[in-house]
């Protein structure tokens, strides 16, 4: 509160200040009504509990029932749309094509991502171009991205279907499925890289350049160096790229894969996600689709989980 | 800026007596490009042709956003008056009594009659109820068709074919001459719905569904439909059917380059090619099977209708009559057919196009009518079937299997049934 009073400028926070100022005990940020502490949190709360708490709500609740669209009649139907969903071998198919997406996304993306950066760190000519180059792809939107990758791989005009044939494959995007699979895969990739390039480079410009040299000293192997001295101190930053680039090869890929399989899925791969839209909003089945949501919530939850308590006791905060 | 509206509106409403404001009535409609631009002047029309109420069309997207929007909002209170609802979303608006109010009560309420007998045939049946009551207004309709490119024939030195027999004639002719003899768009619609109404095949128990939503079964393993499927995938080994995806226009763009020589489309789909096709071409009614000795019957019509909502205002619902009305007259009627490609849903407004030598100019514009206009059978009048637009997912993706070899014609319409019965039954749960 110190601190928050004497940077205070405008007349609001003088006046908060003035009514809830006394003379400091120091140390310990203390607020002795307890409305205010409160008040402050708000704001944010509201959002939470507008934009999360009560979606979630709301989803949970018409998970248990199988709904008229119109919200004329609800029959409460205990946990069928449950194990509708988990029961059908096309859903569990979906669940496997999203776990290996997810894996191979985030694997490839940070994989990249990393290396870029890694050269891109030790380039001392032209350095700023080579990062904006880089940094750029970032700037275009998903469905932007989508609609490139969709170009790219078009059966009849896209030019990365006649280079593989170029080399005898024939590649039928949105007919054969793991055409598709690697033409999704490929577009989302490229889509992430960039923002994993921009975090790691500044993580690896953190590093002090005196651990660097006294890493030079110990050891003549660049690769072992990286290995043992770097890596190491990025993994604050590895951690959470871990976690951002997981959710958004579950969830922000949306748009990528809807522009891909233009809104007809068929035996086109699609992903968890995609799959609740399509029976949520698409064919207006809002029981099944909640259940659906509701699953993937708890997914992202264990996963979360799993990610705090195992792999953050070994990230080391410098 | 929405509520600003509404609240003029009000205040509007208040002052009526004073200034007599036209009542404001919404319409969210599935339309973009130049079929909105159509869907505006539909509504300009309207507004300058009288003076009390004012319609105000927005477009919502695609036919799926518009339900959904559409839905979402009836949820919340804030419906349109008039919401447009696609073929396949007809069951879902249909059996949620209470959502709309049926057009034929909405224009008898308001003194307007109307003449079943005036729609052509093909239309009457689809979007009403069983006894044949209107529930949504026919808009804008299409019936599948097959396109010819001509040249293709010419070269070949083979005549189209009318029949799947005479395709599976000519076919290896067309092949020889250097085109693939035939490409389909949206083979749901196309090859499985239409397949049904075309031959005179039962499509669901229940009388396709319009008897009751209880208990209602696909019969998507028909043996004729097994019997046909397979054809197909022979024909595509063969290289004799050109099969690209479940996109639309996938398929239609070898047709357009000239590489196809019969392409299956909608009706719709004319205006459109008439820009895009690079070489002469001519339509004709989809084949039938000769075998089964039903065919030949009218399709099933595709598209979208119309329907009011419920909740609203009674001079508000007026106005939605009164549009209902003035779009059934036969210059709307003519001007829409003849701006967009959909095929005239009065027959008055096909005699009038007629008359005009629209037709001369335009064959194959003709064509979607024709097929419409031609006898209906038992099982061509429309399906009634709940959760369509999912069930028409799970036969894409069947196709697509059939089709990069994943699964056997038998075992992909098994799916289909088995998955699309599982899909009835819970829309049945839905509605009870």
């Amino acid at each position: 509160m110190t601190d928050a009073t004497q940077t205070a400028s405008g007349p609001i926070r003088r006046w908060i200040a003035r009514a809830t100022a006394r003379p400091e005990p120091a140390k310990r940020v203390q607020f002795d009504r307890p409305l205010l502490p409160w008040l402050f949190l708000a704001p944010q709360l509201a959002v939470i509990f507008v934009f999360f708490y009560w979606p979630s709500a709301q989803a949970i609740s018409s998970s248990f029932y199988i709904e008229d669209p119109f919200g004329f009649g609800a029959t409460f139907v205990g946990f069928d749309n449950y194990t509708d969903a988990l029961g059908s071998a096309e859903y569990r198919h979906i669940a496997g094509f999203t776990a290996m997406f997810t894996v191979l996304v985030t694997a490839f993306s940070l994989g990249i991502g990393l290396l870029l950066a890694v050269k891109a760190d030790q380039v001392i000519r032209a350095r700023s171009t080579y990062r904006t180059a880089l940094i750029s792809v970032y700037a275009i939107a998903p469905p932007v991205a989508g609609l490139i990758g969709m170009m790219l791989f078009d059966q009849h005009i896209g030019p990365f279907v006649k280079l593989a044939a170029w080399f005898g494959l024939d590649m039928k995007v949105g007919l054969n499925y793991f055409d598709t699979a690697f033409a999704m895969i490929l577009v989302s990739v490229w889509k992430q890289v960039p923002y994993n390039f921009i975090f790691i480079l500044s993580g690896l410009q953190s590093i002090p350049q005196s651990v660097r040299e006294a890493a030079l000293i110990d050891c003549k192997n660049g690769a072992r160096r990286f290995f043992t001295a770097i890596l190491p101190l990025l993994a604050p930053t590895a951690f959470f790229l871990l976690i951002i680039n997981i959710t958004y090869a579950l969830f922000d890929t949306f748009a990528v894969i809807d522009v891909m399989v233009k809104d007809k899925a068929a035996n086109n791969p699609i992903t968890l996600v995609y799959k609740v839209y399509l029976d949520g909003f698409r064919g207006n089945d809002i029981g099944g689709s909640s259940a659906q949501s509701v699953i993937l919530m708890l997914v992202v939850l264990v996963l979360t989980l799993v990610q705090f308590r195992w792999l953050e006791r070994r990230v080391h905060y410098g | 800026m929405k509520k600003a509206l509404s609240v003029i509106g009000a205040l509007a409403m208040t002052t009526n007596a004073a200034f007599a404001a036209p009542v404001q009535i919404t319409w969210w409609h599935g339309m973009g490009g130049a079929n909105e631009q159509v869907i505006n002047q539909v509504a300009e029309k309207f507004n300058a042709a009288q003076a009390a109420c004012a319609i105000t069309p927005v477009s919502k997207g695609t036919y799926e956003e518009a339900l959904a929007s559409g839905i979402a909002a009836f949820r919340s209170g804030e419906q349109p008056n008039i919401l447009q609802v696609f073929d396949a979303g007809a069951a879902t608006i249909i059996s949620a009594k209470g959502a709309t109010i049926p057009a034929e009560d909405l224009l008898s309420q308001n003194r307007h009659t109307l003449d079943r007998d005036a729609f052509i045939d093909g239309i009457r049946n689809f979007y009403a109820d069983a006894d044949g009551k209107f529930i949504g207004m026919p808009f804008n309709s299409s019936a599948p068709i097959m396109y010819i490119n001509t040249d293709a024939f010419t070269k070949a030195g083979v005549t189209p074919p009318k029949t799947w027999e005479e395709f599976e004639a000519v076919a290896p002719k067309l092949k020889e001459a250097g085109y693939v003899p035939l490409a389909a768009s949206q083979l749901t619609w196309m090859l499985f719905e239409n397949f049904f109404s075309r031959n005179n095949i039962q499509m669901a128990s229940n009388h396709n569904g319009y008897d009751s939503i209880e208990g209602t079964t696909l019969n998507a393993t028909a043996p004729e439909m097994i019997a046909f499927w397979n054809k197909l995938k022979e024909w595509h080994t063969a290289g004799l059917f050109g099969f690209y995806g479940a996109g639309w226009a996938d398929n239609q763009k070898p047709f357009e380059e000239g590489k196809v020589a019969l392409w299956i489309g909608s009706s719709g789909s004319f205006g459109g090619l008439t820009k895009t096709a690079t070489m002469p071409f001519s339509a004709d009614f989809i084949p039938y099977v000769a075998a089964i000795g039903e065919g030949n019957k009218s399709s099933f019509i595709g598209g979208a209708a119309l329907f009011a909502m419920s909740g609203k205002p009674e001079a508000e619902n007026k106005c939605s009559a009164d549009f209902f009305n003035f779009l059934t007259t036969t210059e709307i009627q003519t001007f829409y057919h003849q701006a967009t490609g959909y095929v005239a849903i009065t027959k008055a407004a096909y005699e009038a196009s007629k008359a005009e030598g629209w037709y001369e100019k335009h064959p194959v514009a003709e064509v979607g009518i024709k097929q419409l206009l031609l006898p209906t059978g038992e099982w061509s009048k429309g399906y009634r079937l709940g959760f369509y637009p999912q069930i028409r997912a799970v036969e894409e993706r069947e196709f697509n299997k059939i089709f990069s070899g994943e699964t056997t014609v038998e075992d992909a319409f098994k799916a289909i049934e088995t998955e699309g019965n599982e899909l009835l039954a819970k829309f049945a749960k839905t509605a009870g």
